[in-house]
């Protein structure tokens, strides 16, 4: 798939079955809604597993049913909630623990939904900042890791780190990026 | 957008930390549904229609699952039993 597209094309596309728009979706908001079991209901990694899992096959198995294409993020959350609120429930008749507040995770799902925007953002930068970006933060790479893995040298990491953040910014706040030859690092 | 003011590099830095990536293998897991899915519909249908597929499903499910070209996972024996409750009587 070239042209990025919105998330009611994706669903548009997955409903007629192609299999690449799902695989895309699943790409997607997989991040999401992994976040929304692991950081927001705390889950364990088995029962995230299993949540994760279980949002997706329903939300394959009734795709058909979402009445409005452009609302899959909201719908994918509220599957995603509602699996992990069983999944604690469950585990809590055979082991009992605190469930997270409501405030709490509505004031967690509030901040995945604007890191979810800047995460999408990033398909504005080059794939070298994107690259850059995710690794540092969002797999916790280190300057050697990713100096090694980008064959770039470990001390001008936190330079490009910076300049990357720098047009993620102006991306978010819909400025136009300088020109940049040098394919934005 | 939530918010298109106010992102210094430290706010920008904590949200992308907040969506890491999931484990590739439940994306590949979940990309495969669809390919699953239409597995399992083939192995219903034969089953319904050819009576000695049947009987062997009964007889040995992993075994006659193998045989028809199907990998016999733990999940797809799950789900023929599920959508074949005869298989168990």
């Amino acid at each position: 798939m070239t042209m990025e597209l919105s998330d009611a094309q994706l669903v548009g596309r997955c409903r007629n079955g192609d299999a690449a728009a799902w695989n895309e979706l699943v790409e997607r908001f997989s991040r999401y809604v992994y976040a929304i079991a692991v950081r927001a209901y705390r889950l364990a990694e088995h029962d995230a597993e299993d949540v994760f899992q279980d949002v997706f096959a329903r939300a394959y198995e009734r795709l058909g049913s979402l009445r409005d294409d452009a609302a899959i993020r909201p719908w994918l959350a509220q599957l995603t909630r509602n699996a992990c609120v069983d999944r604690l429930r469950s585990a809590a008749r055979e082991q009992p623990e605190e469930e997270p507040s409501a405030e709490e995770t509505d004031a967690m799902l509030e901040r995945l939904d604007e890191a979810l925007d800047v995460h999408d953002a990033l398909d504005g930068l080059s794939t070298d900042c994107r690259e850059i970006l995710d690794r540092f933060f969002a797999r916790d790479e280190s300057y050697r890791t990713i100096g090694e893995a980008l064959d770039l040298p470990a001390g001008t990491i936190a330079s490009r780190i910076s300049r990357c953040l720098g047009k993620l910014r102006e991306n978010l706040e819909g400025r136009k990026p300088d020109p940049d030859p040098s394919g934005g690092l | 957008m939530s918010a298109t003011s106010g992102y210094d590099e430290e706010r920008l830095g904590e949200l992308l930390s907040a969506l890491p990536p999931a484990p590739a293998g439940w994306v590949r897991a979940a990309q495969e549904l669809p390919a699953a899915r239409l597995g399992l519909d083939e192995i219903v249908e034969r089953a319904r229609v050819d009576s000695e597929f049947r009987v062997r499903l009964v007889a040995d499910l992993e075994t006659a699952l193998a045989g028809a070209g199907y990998e016999p996972t733990d999940e797809l024996i799950e789900a023929v039993r599920a959508c074949l409750p005869e298989l168990d009587q």
